[in-house]
């Protein structure tokens, strides 16, 4: 218990001292340009390749080959996406859906199971309580491959193989969110909170959902949003489970297109880089919307 | 705390419980079942076959495998070069976004974590078509310089792969370096300027032994991905099959013993076998760098 109060009073603290940290106003103007420089070059490095990528969805296949890369040639964007769209039948939209399905519907679902279990390892005490901890925490060491394999096997006997559900199971239980749940309950819910509710006869249930949920609203969003980008980023599970093309996601078609480029005769490159631009969107409208979230999710997910 | 109250704490539990038991345990155990036995073909192999208790034969297939014993080490040389660049270039980009005002510091710590918000997937396709000589154009760029570089050469492939993990980690490491930076007490930094201590210097002796929490941290989440390391290969491999082939890294081992061999047995022991290499690896790198502390 004192444990767990030591740990409620580390975050807080961390974001205090973040705030009032004193500017380290420039010593010298010329240490100051060299500083400048440094950076300047690092974000050039940074964004070229995202530069390149949004200039190659504009050209069409002669610009693509035959023009300088880091400059526009002209514009074909709404050609490409037209092409994109449509080609066979509009299966890229169909894995953009899948996508979206398995990201979200799997990280909310995922995070719901989450915050009760972080909820209930940080708030109570019970029989088990350590060993689910140990449980959750040794299984950031294990390899992804090894739960992998069997899971295809498994699944198969279930006949889950080449289902949506073969991707959203998985993505239910996250050990690591449950860890963050369980960092933000001690950070947000006093105790003292609880035996009120308690005292006023509120039920466990209705404390969790009606309390306890919204005081967890930026905790649970950091960990949706960690889950989701996890999800949308998977390549090694749905290459694993996901067989015929119709219930694959992004990564999966980029990456069959991406192979097929050189093995047949049609040239996909320009699908290949408009899909890679756009799968890039949903991502970057979820990271600017969820900024505030995000910093503290990366900078916690550091300690895992 | 009250009898009924713990056993409803712990039903808050349950829900994750059950999911562990049945998507973690569960394939656990039936990986390292499996690895312990072989299939056997039955009469010419046409009565189908059956699986017979084999003991600790897969696992001495694959401590003499030279494919899979080569695949780990070429992992590991690759991560003894690749694992210190990226830091040391996070490191030097976390101590520079330090010297500025946060509010400067914030502009540029948001187009250096862009990198980041790629999946890892796009970003492989992305620089694997900068590479391209047809469509790339870094090619056209090296024979300016008087290079020609051909970057999906045996001799060229791990620097290509290793630039483009580069690429994508850096922001990441660099935003947990930073934010270990940004606990360092200030007044520390005043106490040395006032003894005459430069900038440099403030940052080799104060900043840097400071952040070697975070610094050890990354490196062991690297080290732990690099031993997994999948998709990167992978797309590569659909560009140069000749170079990367399908014993290029551990995991692309097993996925073959497992998917194109049908080797499950087989896999389920290499599978062990790379989370105890992971295991005492991390092990070790702990031990190694907590010991260095002292």
């Amino acid at each position: 218990m004192t444990l767990t109060e030591h740990r409620a009073e580390k975050v807080p603290a961390r974001m205090v001292r973040r705030l009032t940290t004193p500017d380290p106003a420039s010593r010298s103007r010329g240490g100051q340009r060299f500083l400048l420089v440094g950076l300047v070059l690092a974000s050039a490095y940074s964004l070229f390749p995202v530069w390149w990528l949004i200039v190659a969805a504009t050209k069409n296949r002669t610009g693509l080959y035959q023009s300088n890369g880091l400059w526009f040639s002209g514009w074909h964007l709404w050609d490409n996406l037209h092409q994109l769209f449509t080609y066979e039948d509009g299966i890229f939209l169909r894995w953009t859906a899948n996508s979206l399905l398995y990201a979200g519907v799997g990280s909310l679902g995922g995070t719901l199971i989450a915050l009760a279990t972080g909820y209930g390892l940080a708030r109570f005490e019970f029989p088990g309580r350590n060993l689910v901890f140990a449980c959750v925490v040794g299984s950031f060491l294990i390899p992804l491959a090894l739960l992998t394999l069997p899971l295809y096997l498994l699944f198969s006997a279930i006949g889950m193989v080449d289902t949506p559900w073969a991707m959203l199971i998985p993505c239910l239980i996250n050990p690591f969110s449950v860890y963050l749940a369980k960092v933000y309950t001690e950070a947000t819910i006093p105790f003292e909170l609880l035996e009120a509710a308690r005292l006023d006869g509120a039920g466990e249930l209705r404390i969790f959902f009606s309390i306890v949920l919204r005081m967890m609203t930026t905790g649970g969003a950091t960990v949706f949003l960690l889950a989701f980008v996890n999800t949308w980023n998977a390549f090694f599970l749905p290459l694993t489970v996901l067989r015929g093309e119709e219930n694959w996601t992004l990564n999966l078609g980029l990456y069959n297109w991406s192979g097929k480029r050189l093995e047949s005769g049609v040239d996909l490159t320009s699908l290949v880089l408009t899909g890679a631009l756009l799968s890039i969107v949903p991502m970057a409208i979820m990271m600017v919307a969820m900024r505030r979230y995000w910093r503290t999710g990366v900078t916690l997910g550091a300690l895992k | 705390m009250i009898r009924s109250l713990r056993w409803k704490g712990a039903a808050f539990t349950v829900p994750f419980q059950l999911g562990f038991v049945f998507l973690y345990l569960v394939p656990i155990g039936y990986a390292v079942y499996q690895s312990l036995y072989r299939e056997q073909q039955s009469g010419l192999g046409l009565g189908g076959s059956t699986e017979k208790f084999s003991g600790w034969a897969n696992y001495q297939q694959g401590l003499t495998d030279p494919a899979f014993l080569s695949s780990i080490l070429r992992v590991v040389l690759f991560a003894c070069v690749q694992i210190p660049v990226m830091l040391f270039i996070s490191l030097v980009l976390a101590l520079l976004l330090d010297a500025l005002t946060s509010r400067v510091a914030s502009r540029f710590r948001i187009l250096l974590l862009v990198p980041y918000m790629i999946p890892g997937v796009v970003a492989a396709i992305v620089w694997i078509n900068l590479y391209s000589p047809d469509v790339g154009p870094l090619t056209p760029m090296g024979e300016v310089l008087g290079f020609h570089w051909n970057f999906f050469s045996p001799s060229m492939v791990w620097t290509s792969i290793g630039n483009l993990l580069t690429w994508h980690g850096i922001g990441y490491n660099m935003v947990i370096i930073y934010s270990a930076l940004q606990a360092v007490p200030r007044d520390l930094f005043e106490a040395a300027r006032l003894d005459g201590a430069s900038e440099i210097r403030i940052a080799r002796s104060i900043k840097v032994p400071y952040v070697r929490g975070a610094l050890v941290l990354t490196g062991l989440l690297s080290i732990i991905q690099m031993l997994q390391i999948f998709n990167e290969p992978a797309l590569f491999r659909n560009v140069t099959p000749q170079t990367v082939n399908d014993s290029f890294t551990p995991i692309m081992i097993i996925y073959n013993q497992a998917f194109n061999a049908g080797n499950y047995h087989y896999a389920a022991a290499l599978s062990v076998l790379l989370a105890l290499i992971l295991g005492i690896a991390s092990f070790l790198f702990y031990r190694l760098t907590s010991r260095e502390a002292d």
